[in-house]
């Protein structure tokens, strides 16, 4: 193709965008659009999968049925988001293998919250309600993207996490109304949640270098710092509501712009842990590789015993 | 020798009365393994009554660049439609 026909076709394309047209798999797409979503879609997934290891270090732990069978379906959630997700990354050309392997060895990132230890019970609470409610509010965000497969993911996945911030909140609920000890549980919860949880909606706006190309083409509809301020204004009176203090001196109502103004981010905090500094990147991945690769010869079993049945029928075809 | 799981394109019918939908893609080695696994994935809160799944790889899709020949022949048939037609105001039931 001349540089003239890509060009025209690029014209084509970013129009398609602005009238919201949805671009889907087989369309042609510029190369960085099909890049940056394969780097979006893919670490979101890798985000919900490992995801799944703080919340499943507890499910052996739930202090009742109740709690367990709630802990259980929202890991198992979790697991079927990441599929969901690398479903859609799929469509545009990498491999499910290629992705692990981009995860395995560091190249593709995952929210950096997820390498933060679970600690006590009130964790499960804190997670549920922070750091669910941080991601419905980034996925909200995302349902009217502009790739058709990112976005019908997207739509079921905010269908079905919406009880995971409810069975969060729940929690810390119920801790709140119990002994000193369990008060004083969550409160240490929110304590060590909160700011990772301010952090997961990413850099300041200015600091941030993708935002102004995701704008453009819907991959984000508003920006980190108008999320994140979202996210505080509705969270703070859900905290005050159990009272619950929010670890952050600074934070007041401002009555001008209807919003709470909030203390500084400890941003190198942020930047160690994408990093790998954080105090779980080593076991998170360990435990990620080692589920691979301890899979390994299960995942091939189970492809030799189809072969085999897939020729015993041929022949009783023949 | 390593194979991967092929892929699987999933339809789910909601309830009976409607038709089987698109709902997603997953990997299983064959089809009871690709069944089994698009109802933990896709219909864990009873969105499905009965599910098909088929190997991506048998389905033909048509091309986007050939949309022009395949689909714009049916813009200008306006007289496919009922609009198309001038009746008195008067007639009812048509």
């Amino acid at each position: 193709m001349s540089e003239e026909q890509i060009k025209n076709l690029e014209e084509q394309f970013e129009a398609r965008i602005v009238r919201d047209d949805k671009i889907e798999p087989k369309d042609w797409m510029p190369e960085k659009y099909r890049q940056t979503h394969i780097r979006q879609i893919s670490q979101h997934a890798h985000s919900e999968i490992v995801g799944m290891l703080p919340e499943g270090n507890w499910i052996t732990r739930a202090p009742s049925l109740r709690r367990k069978v709630a802990l259980l379906a929202k890991v198992q959630d979790e697991g079927g988001h990441g599929l969901y997700l690398y479903s859609a990354a799929e469509t545009l050309g990498i491999s499910r293998d290629e992705m692990f392997e981009q995860l395995h060895s560091g190249k593709a990132k995952y929210s950096s919250i997820f390498n933060y230890p679970a600690l006590t019970w009130a964790d499960m609470g804190a997670i549920g309600w922070l750091v669910d409610g941080a991601a419905i509010i980034n996925q909200v965000a995302l349902c009217g993207t502009s790739y058709g497969p990112y976005a019908r993911a997207m739509v079921r996945i905010c269908k079905e996490e919406s009880f995971h911030q409810r069975q969060g909140y729940e929690i810390m609920l119920k801790l709140s109304e119990g002994a000193q000890e369990q008060k004083d549980m969550a409160q240490d919860a929110l304590n060590r949640f909160w700011w990772p949880s301010l952090m997961m909606f990413g850099p300041k706006d200015d600091e941030s270098p993708h935002t102004a190309q995701s704008m453009k083409w819907k991959l984000k509809r508003k920006t980190n710092d108008d999320l994140r301020q979202q996210f505080i204004d509705q969270t703070v009176p859900q905290a005050e509501l159990i009272g619950l203090t929010i670890p952050d001196p600074d934070l007041k109502w401002n009555e001008e712009k209807k919003g709470y103004d909030f203390g500084p981010i400890d941003w190198d905090e942020f930047w160690q842990v994408v990093k790998g500094h954080g105090p779980c990147n080593k076991e998170r991945m360990k435990a990620r590789v080692n589920a691979w690769e301890e899979g390994t010869w299960v995942r091939d079993a189970a492809m030799s015993y189809a072969e085999k049945q897939q020729k015993r029928k041929e022949k009783q075809a023949v | 020798m390593k194979k991967n799981w092929p892929l699987w394109e999933v339809f789910v019918r909601s309830k009976n009365g409607l038709e089987h939908r698109h709902f997603g893609s997953l990997h299983a080695v064959d089809a009871e393994m690709a069944l089994e696994n698009a109802r933990d994935v896709y219909t864990r809160r009873n969105e499905g009554v009965s599910i098909w799944v088929v190997e991506s790889k048998h389905i033909t899709a048509s091309n986007p660049e050939h949309n022009g020949e395949l689909f714009e022949p049916a813009q200008d048939k306006v007289y496919r439609h009922p609009t198309f037609y001038n009746l008195p105001d008067e007639i009812k039931h048509m």
